[in-house]
């Protein structure tokens, strides 16, 4: 009974994205390009980091292989969270046109239905070429396997998925007063995925403040790839934190989901 | 409406009752904010069964009422049940009761066919299969829908896409429906199929209909109740011969006659309006409430042959301006 309880209470969400996911597989030559654009993108930036690290042997610590693992972390949660949340920057075009007010008049919540009212099939693309450099780089590595290895891993993966999504979700609720602030959100979506690939040792400290913890993207990719590695971590930000990715997915919910809730007050003009 | 409602539903009290409701808005003035009062201590209810035809001026606060009544927006001050919902706070389950068609927003999906947007929609209101079938298919049926089921909604006309956005607002078979200009931009066969749907539904199911129209044709086929708004307030609440008669809602008989002829003054029941091409076409007022176009084209025919005729609508800008002009 319960069950069907649930399965009933999916039932809106999971018709809206199956045919959306659907329609974009419809043009089989078309969703190919998409896919390998999509690709492409990921690869010329797996490109960069192997034309820097041909040029010095070492950054903020870690070789290229090492390099690879925090690229592979962070690109892979990342392209997964684009995949099913990335949709949300589209608010301010709901916003322009009023269609906002139809989700109004649907009974689930206004943000579940529009978390649910698209996916990115192309994606696919991306995040498979962010697990492959993870592979790579797990394999070449150096990692110690065992039971922290196994347990962190998908733990990280797991969180940083979650921590991006929040990202994704606190972009959209500031987009209500920011009606032409795509720009600026975007800056700090996608200004932080780039950081989230970065070794956070070279940070300075107030980037270590902003990207390690108040948009904590140090806690996707860096900080478990440390921990995988065993290696000490830099000032500030100690190995041990990987273990606290997952606490940095609720923090980054938690804002998220308050930014979201004060958003649609004001658009609803209920006070702030 | 005699019993005919078949959705279960308790019809004891209003189906929605705003008492001093209230909304304000700041606007940017250039670099001083303002406040703008757009719904201003509105108090109304409405019973369940009537069809009220909700009109005003553009600007007047017509959209800003409906998105209160919807939840959409928060009152600045009164308050409003709809359905005996409180909008905002039980948006979820008043979305299961009532049905919006915003003549402007498409609620259907771009770019899926209509079939499949109906399919997403019997979902997104929880219909068992049953239910989503039998009404689907009176709906398909008494909206004509069936000529373009599978087409992309993108590519369908504009009356099309009416029909379907009107019907996909009504699939949950809702208590309340609420139209905001539904009839804007359709042609008079478009209007008059969905006007004749719109009453066909009343009187099958007890439905309640809410609708701002600028369209005097929707009001007299339609509502048998009127509200005016007029710079948020209520400016005018009953039916429609009493506002003839508080306004005079006047139709024009434009006649073409087979011959020049002087005006055609001294007609009972009409009054000459003008004269062109030399009186070969003339243009006549009268009162729907005193006399009828057929008298009225009689006593013409009695002074001349008539080619052919048109009846114009009262122009609802006018019957409005009618109201304000009155009340001042």
């Amino acid at each position: 009974m319960a069950e069907t309880g649930l399965s009933e209470r999916l039932r809106p969400y999971r018709a809206v994205l199956a045919s959306r996911a659907r329609s974009q597989r419809v043009y089989r030559a078309n969703f190919a390009i998409d896919l390998g654009s999509s690709a492409l993108v990921g690869l010329v930036e797996l490109a960069e980091v192997w034309v820097l690290f041909s040029n010095v042997t070492a950054l903020g610590g870690m070789r290229f292989h090492q390099i690879l693992l925090v690229f592979g972390l962070a690109d892979l949660s990342f392209s997964l969270a684009d995949l099913s949340f990335g949709h949300l920057d589209t608010l301010p075009d709901f916003l322009r046109a009023g269609t906002l007010d139809v989700f109004y008049l649907r009974p689930q919540p206004i943000l579940l239905q529009l978390i649910t009212s698209d996916i990115s099939l192309r994606r696919l693309a991306r995040a498979a070429i962010g697990a492959a450099a993870l592979g790579v780089g797990l394999a070449t590595a150096g990692v110690t396997w065992g039971p922290r290895t196994a347990v962190l891993l998908p733990l990280a993966i797991v969180s940083g998925y979650a921590t991006f999504a929040g990202l994704f979700v606190w972009a959209a609720g500031l987009q209500f007063f920011l009606l032409d602030g795509a720009e600026m959100t975007n800056a700090f979506v996608y200004g932080g995925r780039y950081a989230a690939t970065q070794p956070a040792a070279v940070w300075s400290r107030p980037l270590k403040l902003v990207f390690g913890f108040f948009f904590p993207m140090a806690f996707t990719a860096y900080l478990p790839a440390v921990t995988i590695l065993g290696l000490p971590g830099p000032n500030w930000l100690p190995a041990w934190l990987g273990w606290y990715a997952p606490a940095a997915a609720v923090w980054s919910w938690l804002m998220g989901l308050l930014c979201w809730r004060w958003g649609l007050r004001h658009y609803q003009g209920g006070g702030g | 409406m005699s019993g005919a409602t078949n959705t279960g539903a308790i019809t004891t009290g209003a189906i929605i009752e705003a008492d001093g409701l209230t909304r304000e808005f700041r606007v940017r003035d250039g670099k001083r904010r303002r406040l703008v009062t757009a719904v201003d201590g509105l108090t109304f209810a409405i019973e369940p069964g009537e069809a009220v035809g909700y009109i005003g001026a553009n600007g007047a606060g017509k959209s800003t009422t409906i998105k209160m009544l919807t939840g959409i927006l928060v009152p600045t001050a009164g308050s409003v049940r709809t359905c005996g919902l409180r909008p905002v706070s039980d948006r979820r389950r008043l979305a299961r009761q009532v049905g919006v068609v915003f003549g402007q927003r498409s609620q259907l999906w771009w770019d899926l066919p209509v079939r499949e947007s109906f399919r997403i929609l019997a979902a997104i209101h929880a219909l068992t299969g049953a239910e989503e079938r039998d009404r689907t298919a009176e709906l398909v049926e008494r909206l004509e829908l069936g000529s373009f089921w599978s087409v992309p909604v993108r590519q369908l006309s504009l009356g099309q896409r009416m029909r379907a956005e009107v019907a996909a607002a009504l699939l949950h078979s809702p208590r309340l429906v609420i139209l905001d200009e539904p009839t804007i931009g359709l042609d008079v066969l478009s209007k008059q199929r969905l006007r004749e749907f719109l009453v066909g539904e009343r009187r099958l199911h007890g439905t309640t209909l809410l609708l701002t129209t600028h369209d005097m044709g929707d009001v007299e086929r339609l509502c048998d109740r009127i509200l005016v708004i007029d710079h948020g307030r209520l400016a005018y609440d009953g039916d429609l011969p009493g506002l003839s008669r508080t306004v005079g809602v006047e139709r024009v008989l434009v006649v073409d006659l087979a011959e020049p002829m002087p005006d055609l003054t001294g007609l009972g029941g009409a009054r000459h309006l003008s004269s062109e091409a030399g009186g070969l076409r003339q243009r006549l007022a009268f009162d729907a409430e005193q006399t009828t176009a057929a008298k009225v084209l009689a006593a013409v025919s009695d002074k001349a042959e008539v080619l052919d005729l048109t009846v114009e609508e009262p122009d609802i800008e006018d019957v409005v301006r009618r109201i304000y002009a009155a009340g001042r």
